[in-house]
């Protein structure tokens, strides 16, 4: 007991970002350990169990990148907006047509990588900035629908077939000729782009093709996959993880600085009382367009970091649904917190996410369950007493057993943890805490 | 979260009003531009007509949901987006007791109980039509109702009484919970596979005085049941005493709570009639397309909240219109977009009325 104080008396003399940077890297280390024992003992190679760890942290750096965002909107402005994915997919697409090859199908301009991720980013806050200048105005749950309407509006544009391929220009004006230009949405078959994990082959191999001369980095790190018996699909797989990772230590650093600005104290007046944030001079319609243009380009960005990076752009990863599993990552962490939204994403992506694949694999390896066709044959078993089509059947359910479980882990974290996991951490917009009153839940300010 | 209500600033007024005007003027535009397809013969008569009637049956079974989803926006004051999954709850139920009444002796019982999962005996071989087994559809039709209320107020007790006082954005998000455990737990059992479960319908050759050549009767058996269950909740609403309570706790619930209307049974009764409609609509869709998937409702609900939010939420006859607004749109708007764009159109109108028209097109207060 003596002990954990002192370690806890030390901890508080630290600085705020250093006890957070140890709280993230302690709960990332655990869970890493957890993942290790347990397919160690059960028999899991150490490729596969690096594999996997490289999955929980790319799924944990895209939820991160995507839930920060969704934390600028929502967790301090008060915004609630369940079109995310509507946004990540103007981003994602943006940067596909202007970056795909001219000769492709559906043809694009094949303009540099660096011009379509700065593109789609653009675009995307352009989007966000013509739904948030009427839609500001409506109540919190018509917003909710505005933007989810506007999402759907998207995805189904881009599965569209007459957008399948289209040309601009063409035309002149006066003496100036337009020349034309093909461009293409795909359709239901998506768009073929540049994937952006070249960033990893620029890292990892001199000339930045991949099968050349690998770097020193490059050296470093496939010595240490080679000793470790990891392959090296895997290695430039976890290379461009880091680079996302860095992402979010740089969206993290962005909101903090932008939280802690006269600026984020006006966002989150917004968020407590608007109506008194307008009665002390606040132009609280400019900030919320600005504001909300701002977290749509970095869902943009992370659209294009996250889907950009699977060189198939396709609108079936625009669902709606994935705006619910970032609002879940979310809600885990505690919106209102940047740590939060991180360690929200992180858990998020191991143990609702990756953890139900990496069970089954461990049972489908050690256990001979075959599934059943369906579930009455399983029950039929059961009858007679032999549980494993039962289980059999579940191992082989587990997706839709994954979803049941997300949307469990929703209701019961609304009935009894609204606040998540740090969402006391959410900082007030007075100096002080005049209310001394127990942190209030997300969204549901009935304090009157 | 703040829900200031922002308009009403003159400068506001006259954007609103601008941009009504427009869409009026487009409105007109379209209207015109139909009368001269006709009038040219770009657009044959009967493509019209085939258009508005395929609009209204859709607006049928959008309007049977939009009732309750209307309802349970206007006295529980939430968004409910796990009404779609009781409509998918609504005809799974249904269908499965259908089957194992209808397709008795015909077809495995493992097969009917989990509605061919297996891929076992087709609708057609179980003569899975209303001719042929007028009773199982019935019952099943029963079934999806109960079943569909039994589920709403189990989740009721078990999750959003829990939450009564929370506000609106705390029960939206445990409704999206709602809505991914419900519509999962239903695929756990049924699996993801969309398959056809209704035989083909059998048609009423040339009826007397109407002008068609035949009757779809499961198309006639939806519009008949949805038109009865409507006239139902209309005169329940305006002629029963729970009807005006119910009205008035829509209207202002302290008010009514002053009076002494009993809040908790008012809620029952919402449940009852909201969820029992959205498992018949379930049903119907399921008896008019022939084929059931686990995103039935799921790929409804946007389109329901576009025809509440159209009515004016809480109004359940502009729901209704809302409903008819929504069907004519989506059917109606192919004589000019391709036909993987209508539901855009819709979309497209919904938000447009909820940025300009918040209170629904026909300005409804918030009421029954």
């Amino acid at each position: 007991m003596t002990a954990r104080d002192d370690v806890s008396e030390a901890l508080s003399r630290q600085p705020q970002w250093i006890r957070d940077v140890l709280l993230v890297g302690g709960i990332v280390l655990a869970t890493y350990a957890l993942f290790a024992v347990v397919g160690l003992a059960f028999g899991v190679g150490v490729n596969s169990i690096v594999g996997t760890f490289q999955q929980i942290t790319f799924f944990a750096a895209v939820y991160a990148l995507t839930a920060l965002a969704l934390n600028l909107h929502w967790g301090y402005t008060g915004l609630f907006n369940i079109g995310v994915a509507g946004f990540m997919a103007v981003g994602a697409y943006t940067m596909a047509m202007l970056t795909a090859a001219p000769d492709g199908s559906p043809p694009g301009l094949g303009l540099p990588l660096i011009v379509g991720v700065v593109g789609g980013m653009i675009a995307a806050a352009a989007v966000g900035f013509v739904a948030a200048l009427p839609a500001l105005r409506v109540r919190a749950d018509y917003f909710a629908i505005v933007t989810l309407g506007l999402s759907e509006i998207i995805r189904r544009a881009m599965l569209s077939r007459s957008l399948r391929s289209f040309e601009l220009g063409g035309y002149s004006i006066g003496s100036i000729t337009v020349p034309t230009v093909e461009l293409g949405t795909g359709g239901g078959s998506g768009i073929r782009a540049p994937s952006t994990d070249v960033i990893a082959n620029y890292l990892l191999f001199a000339g930045g093709e991949r099968g050349g001369d690998p770097t020193i980095l490059g050296d470093v790190l496939f010595g240490l996959g080679g000793a470790l018996g990891v392959t090296r699909s895997i290695m430039i797989q976890g290379t461009y993880t880091l680079v996302l990772i860095g992402f979010v230590v740089a969206f993290y650093v962005l909101l903090t600085r932008i939280a802690y600005s006269p600026f984020g104290r006006v966002l989150k007046a917004i968020r407590e009382d608007e109506l008194a944030a307008r009665s002390l001079g606040k132009n609280t319609n400019r900030t919320k367009i600005k504001v909300f243009m701002l977290g749509c380009a970095l869902m943009g960005l992370a659209g294009i970091l996250w889907q950009g990076s699977r060189t198939l752009v396709s609108p079936n990863n625009f669902m709606p649904i994935v705006t619910f599993y970032i609002f879940v990552a979310l809600i885990v962490g505690g919106s209102g917190s940047n740590t939060g939204s991180i360690v929200g994403g992180f858990v998020f992506a191991a143990f609702l996410w990756e953890g139900p694949r990496f069970i089954r694999s461990i049972a489908r390896a050690n256990f001979d369950v075959r599934a059943p066709p369906t579930i009455y044959d399983a029950f039929a078993s059961l009858g007679s007493f032999d549980p494993m089509p039962l289980v059999g059947y579940l191992i082989g359910s587990l997706d839709e057993i994954r979803f049941i479980f997300i949307g469990v882990v929703l209701i019961v974290l609304m009935i009894w943890r609204p606040d998540g996991l740090l969402g006391h951490r959410k900082e007030i917009a007075a100096a002080t805490d005049l209310s001394r009153r127990p942190a209030v839940t997300d969204g549901g300010e009935t304090d009157e | 979260m703040s829900t200031v209500d922002v308009r009403g600033r003159v400068s506001d007024v006259t954007g609103q009003e601008l941009v009504g005007a427009f869409l009026l003027l487009g409105i007109v535009v379209l209207v015109f531009d139909l009368i001269r397809q006709v009038v040219v013969g770009e657009l044959s008569a009967g493509l019209l007509r085939s258009y508005l009637w395929s609009g209204i049956v859709d607006s049928l079974y959008i309007g049977l949901a939009a009732i309750g989803l209307s309802m349970t926006y206007s006295i529980l004051r939430f968004a409910n987006f796990s009404h779609g999954d009781l409509i998918t709850t609504g005809a799974f139920s249904g269908w499965t007791v259908a089957y194992v009444i209808g397709g008795a002796g015909v077809a495995e019982f493992s097969s009917r109980i989990l509605l061919r999962a297996d891929g076992g005996a087709p609708p057609g071989a179980l003569e899975m039509d209303v001719l042929a087994n007028p009773l199982a559809i019935v019952l099943g039709l029963i079934a999806s109702a109960v079943v569909t209320i039994a589920v709403a107020l189990a989740i009721d007790r078990l999750i959003y009484r829990r939450l009564r006082d929370e506000g609106g954005i705390p029960l939206l998000i445990a409704s999206v919970g709602v809505a991914l455990a419900l519509r999962y737990l239903i695929a756990l059992f049924y699996t993801t596979d969309s398959r056809g479960v209704v035989g083909s319908a059998p048609e009423w050759e040339d009826p007397p005085l109407l002008p068609v050549e035949a009757i779809d009767l499961h198309e006639a058996t939806l519009v008949f049941s949805a038109v009865a269950l409507m006239l139902g909740v209309h005169l329940l609403l305006q002629y029963t005493k729970l009807g005006k309570s119910m009205r008035a706790m829509s209207d202002n619930k302290d008010l009514a709570l002053i009076t002494g209307i009993p809040t908790e049974r008012v809620i029952f009764a919402t449940w009852v009639i909201g969820a029992g409609l959205a498992g018949v609509a379930g049903y119907l869709i399921v008896l008019d397309r022939g084929t059931i998937m686990i995103n039935l409702g799921w790929f409804l609900l946007l389109l329901i909240f576009a025809a509440v939010i159209l009515g004016g939420i809480g109004s359940i006859y502009g729901a209704l219109a809302g409903s008819l607004v929504i069907g004519i749109t989506i059917n109606l708007s192919l004589v000019w977009i391709p036909a993987d764009m209508n539901e855009i159109a819709a979309f497209a109108l919904m938000i447009l009325v909820l940025i300009f028209r918040p209170d629904g097109l026909f300005s409804g207060v918030e009421t029954a």
